[in-house]
């Protein structure tokens, strides 16, 4: 059953997607606990896959292989290692609580949005566990089809324009990188990753592929200056479509970083660590300011995930800092490590803060800051969990979200003095806008006649809640067997990074 | 010459057999009753595409009638996709034509003539061949354009492309002359000895007006002209036609003019034709944008595409002739559906040709908007669909040969060209129907023929290896 476990969680919930798309609306109660059925297996999946992983290589496990396109060698290749198998059992993760959240909510076509979302789960899947480059890609860029449609069917007002701009700035950073893929399967004569992270490059080689993958992750994660769809996008996805915007897919732009550009051009990420160190940073301070001006609670989220993002990325390429200031690769890889747990840490902070913003939605169809005031008057327990995932974004100690940044802001310690004291602003910029975010809202006086007549969260809603914010506590105070996965990767990788690929 | 060793034309000499034989059918039977003609006429065309599977089946090259006729594993697999595609395109007319009152047994016998002439070219091994090949389709395919005697905007298109493409028959015949006054023969074999030498500016004229003459036919910029308005004029089952199967055809023509009979000269026209597919590739994708009716979208999406194909000839490799011949195979089959799409949408006396008619279409008809989309997205280029491939095929047709400009403009492009496929969606699946649309076609077996379409479009998306291997056996 290894052979085939990461197949089956690609396509268990691919298959059980098209069932309930067959269903059709008229069946929607069977089509809605299929749906949760399937996403629950895909769950139960990720036990053995965690359960089984050996943390003591740094060898892709759990994998198969077989023939796709035999002429041009490509493979369908599967496989994780310490970087990519969090992130799939975080996919895994989200997709319940999406799923949940949408079932008395959604009315207009349910079906299609539980099957929407199975097929999504997928492909996000099939990317995180591809190694072959072509599979990757394909399953990469099929994803974008079906967020086109949650954003564009399911989505507010100004939906049309967000989705369109969402799909066409995605795909204008992809198909670059599909041409820097294609040159080196030509170079290489095979598509799988590990050969191009052998593959010997020049120099001018390695800029141009380098800048072909920026585009094409930078859009993804998204970094300053090409992070304007992403706010468009939240704000206008439902709810659904949010939480696996900020906490799958922004993932997959830091993964790529890790997985393609770390690796297969190390000589021109050393020489342009610093473009990436300083979107990072202006991420990380100019969006935390733009973050504290917003009215509305969805985009608020959306420029904080941004921000969080710069984190990750800032994290992966300090490696570079480190060796240099060091001179050693001992310890360089602190920076990898906070961007992996930042990543897994946003992923269910972000997912949760947004889940809270649709509990809020669903009942006064307003995301304005303005419009509310003293929901913890009528409702308490919601209170209480938007209060401590709120505090869990800005990096409370004892929550996911402190180990992240303080691994990354003591990584980039070891770089260099201003890096660190500059990162570390968004200590207070991360703590100003949430924490005057839930003032706002959460706290003081009953604002309105609106707010009065606020009900508290149902079983349902509480159980997501719930169990987000028992993995944010959880990861919070014992990360370690997160990191013990991730380590011999990690190891892996940093001397991948600090390798030269210059034919000499 | 026994029976035996003309078999591999068999396909051709069935063709004009049965051309004569709808042709008499239709004068006596076909009046009594108006679809038998079309019944017919799909026999016959699964009867010779089982014909041309037991006697075109060739292994290797096989040159017929004095070095004017080959056959080989090419034209194979040419001809069996002309005989699918004429098929698939007849099949989704045929309602149309009723609803419209003009489902003559000409319109088939028209259809199977043309059908001739891509058989003519598929096999052309020498100048006059290739003549008439291009002459019988092109004649064919202007009175079908005009085919609707009532429709004033029919025969305006189809005089525009018949001038426009005397033009360009000229220009191919001038150029051959030339070639022949050079070369002394007109079998593309001993022209492709003759040429093997460095080329004089002789050739180099001769090869400009042949350049000429094919981007017409493919409806390359800037010698485009025709198409949009040929496409927006013709009945929509005629643009459906004229918009698939020729398209292999021309392709043929490109191929046994181009890479064969003139292949001593193959940087000179490589040459010409780069900054002509960068113009088809850029026109064609930004002049869509702005289209409102969809029809002439379609057209300027079909420029662009050729944009692709011309990419692959440049390539002046056999992968990149083999991605363009795996590009208009693509091609066809997703045009084919779109097309079919536009077909079924229409109504007497609605024709869905705006843009604005698609709103809402998932409301009135899931079937046919879930078709659409799957070949929307196909058309862009976007996986799991069809149409990736045949980009990625392309790009690395280009990379092989280290065109690096040319693999940015195709890749800017094709973003630019979803922008454009995103829209039909958009109206789809997002906007709210208009009150006026009325119902879609509901015929059965057109219905279940458009879902076998968009379903392959999927399918060899997902599992491409199968015609992929084909595209790259069959050019060596």
């Amino acid at each position: 059953m290894h052979d085939h476990l990461l197949s089956l969680l690609i396509w268990l919930p691919i298959a059980a997607g098209v069932v309930v798309l067959l269903l059709g609306e008229r069946n929607i109660a069977a089509g809605r606990w299929l749906s949760l059925a399937a996403s629950f297996v895909a769950l139960a999946l990720c036990v053995p896959l965690w359960r089984d992983f050996n943390t003591h290589t740094a060898a892709y496990q759990f994998v198969q292989k077989a023939a796709w396109i035999p002429r041009f060698h490509a493979y369908y290749a599967l496989g994780v290692d310490g970087i990519s198998m969090p992130l799939v059992v975080l996919t895994a993760l989200m997709t319940v609580p999406v799923l949940i959240a949408g079932w008395q909510v959604i009315s207009k076509r349910p079906a299609q949005y539980y099957a929407a979302f199975l097929i999504m789960e997928g492909l996000m899947i099939g990317v995180f566990s591809a190694t072959d480059a072509l599979l990757f890609y394909f399953f990469w860029e099929a994803m974008l089809i079906p967020m086109f449609l949650i954003i564009g069917i399911w989505g507010g007002p100004r939906r049309v324009y967000a989705t369109i701009k969402f799909f066409l700035y995605t795909f204008l950073g992809s198909v670059f990188m599909l041409a820097a893929l294609i040159y080196m399967y030509v170079k290489a004569g095979s598509y799988s990753i590990s050969a191009f992270q052998a593959l010997p490059l020049t120099l001018t080689e390695q800029r141009w592929i380098f800048a072909a993958f920026l585009l094409a992750f930078a859009v993804k994660v998204p970094m300053w200056p090409v992070h304007t769809w992403l706010p468009d996008a939240h704000v206008e996805a439902p709810t659904g479509g949010s939480v696996i915007l900020a906490a799958i897919m922004l993932k997959m732009g830091g993964y790529g970083f890790l997985r393609f550009s770390l690796p297969i051009v190390p000589d021109a990420c050393r020489e342009l660590d610093l473009l990436v160190i300083t979107l990072s940073l202006i991420a990380v301070i100019y969006i935390g300011f733009v973050a504290i001006v917003q009215q509305d609670m969805k985009k608020l989220i959306a420029y904080s995930s941004i921000a969080h993002m710069g984190f990750v990325t800032l994290g992966a390429f300090l490696v570079y800092a480190i060796v240099k200031a060091t001179a050693s690769t001992q310890g360089a890889g602190m920076g990898m490590d906070g961007a992996m747990v930042q990543m897994i840490s946003h992923g269910l902070i972000s997912g949760a803060l947004f889940l809270c913003v649709g509990v809020l939605y669903d009942r006064m169809h307003t995301r304005q800051i303005a419009d509310y005031g003293g929901v913890i008057n009528t409702m308490p327990v919601f209170a209480g969990f938007m209060v401590l995932f709120a505090l869990a974004n800005t990096g409370l100690p004892g929550t996911s979200g402190f180990v992240g940044e303080f691994l990354v802001i003591l990584a980039s310690f070891k770089a260099s003095f201003w890096y660190a004291a500059l990162a570390a602003l968004t200590l207070i910029l991360g703590a100003s806008y949430t924490l005057w975010l839930v003032k706002r809202v959460v706290f003081g006086p009953v604002a309105n006649d609106h707010v009065a007549k606020l009900n508290d969260i149902n079983g349902r809603e509480f159980l997501i809640l719930g169990a987000l914010a028992l993995a944010v506590l959880l990861l919070g105070v014992w990360p370690e067997p997160l990191l013990k996965i991730m380590e011999p990767s990690i190891q892996h990788l940093v001397t991948q990074a600090a390798a030269t690929k210059i034919p000499v | 010459m026994n029976l035996h060793s003309i078999a591999a034309a068999i396909p051709e000499i069935y063709l004009t057999a049965a051309i004569c034989l709808v042709l008499l059918f239709e004068a006596f039977v076909g009046a009594r009753r108006p679809g038998a003609t079309g019944t017919l006429t799909l026999l016959v065309l699964v009867i010779g595409a089982a014909l041309t599977v037991v006697f075109a089946d060739v292994t290797h090259r096989v040159v017929l009638f004095d070095g004017s006729y080959v056959a080989d594993p090419l034209a194979f697999v040419l001809k069996l996709a002309s005989f699918l595609s004429v098929a698939v395109a007849l099949l989704y007319s045929r309602s149309y034509l009723q609803g419209r009152d003009i489902l003559k047994g000409e319109y088939y016998v028209l259809a199977l003539s043309a059908l001739l002439g891509i058989f003519v070219l598929i096999s052309a091994n020498s100048l006059l061949t290739v003549y008439l090949g291009v002459e019988l389709l092109a004649l064919s395919v202007y009175a079908m354009v005009a085919f609707d005697r009532e429709s004033g905007v029919a025969a305006e298109a189809a005089m525009k492309y018949f001038v426009l493409g005397a033009i360009a028959s000229g220009m191919l015949l001038y150029g051959m002359s030339i070639i022949y006054g050079l070369t002394g023969t007109l079998n593309l074999d001993g022209i492709a000895v003759a040429l093997n030498a460095p080329n004089n500016l002789g050739v180099i004229l001769g090869l400009t007006f042949i350049v000429v003459a094919v981007s017409f036919k493919f409806g390359a910029v800037p010698f485009h002209m025709w198409l949009p308005d040929a496409y927006e004029g013709a009945p929509t089952c005629v643009t459906l036609f004229i918009g698939t199967a020729p398209k292999i055809a021309y392709f043929a023509l490109a191929l046994r003019l181009l890479t064969h009979g003139l292949g001593g000269a193959t940087v000179d026209w490589t040459r010409m034709l780069t900054p002509i597919a960068v113009l088809t590739l850029v026109v064609g994708n930004l002049v869509a944008i702005v289209q409102s009716n969809i029809k002439r979208m379609l057209a300027y999406s079909t420029i662009s595409h050729v944009g692709f194909i011309l990419l692959g000839f440049i390539a002046g490799t056999a992968s990149g002739y083999s991605a363009a011949l795996y590009y208009t195979l693509v091609y066809v089959l997703m045009t084919l559906g779109t097309f079919g799409v536009v077909v079924l949408a229409s109504r007497k006396g609605f024709e869905a040709e705006r843009l604005e008619d698609y709103k809402g279409l998932y409301r009135r008809d899931p079937l046919l908007a879930l078709a659409m989309a799957m070949l929307m997205f196909s058309t862009a280029g976007v996986p799991p669909f069809v149409g990736f491939w045949a980009k990625l095929r392309i790009i690395q047709a280009l990379w092989e040969t280290s065109h690096p400009w040319l693999v940015i403009i195709a890749v800017t492009m094709s973003v630019v060209g979803a922008f454009y496929y995103l829209r039909v969606i958009k109206l789809m699946y997002f906007d709210e129907a208009s009150e006026s649309a009325p119902e879609t076609a509901r015929s059965f077996g057109v219905r279940f023929a458009l879902g076998l379409n968009a379903a392959a479009v999927l399918v060899l998306g997902v599992l491409p290896a199968p015609l992929l291997d084909l595209c790259s056996r069959v050019i060596h």
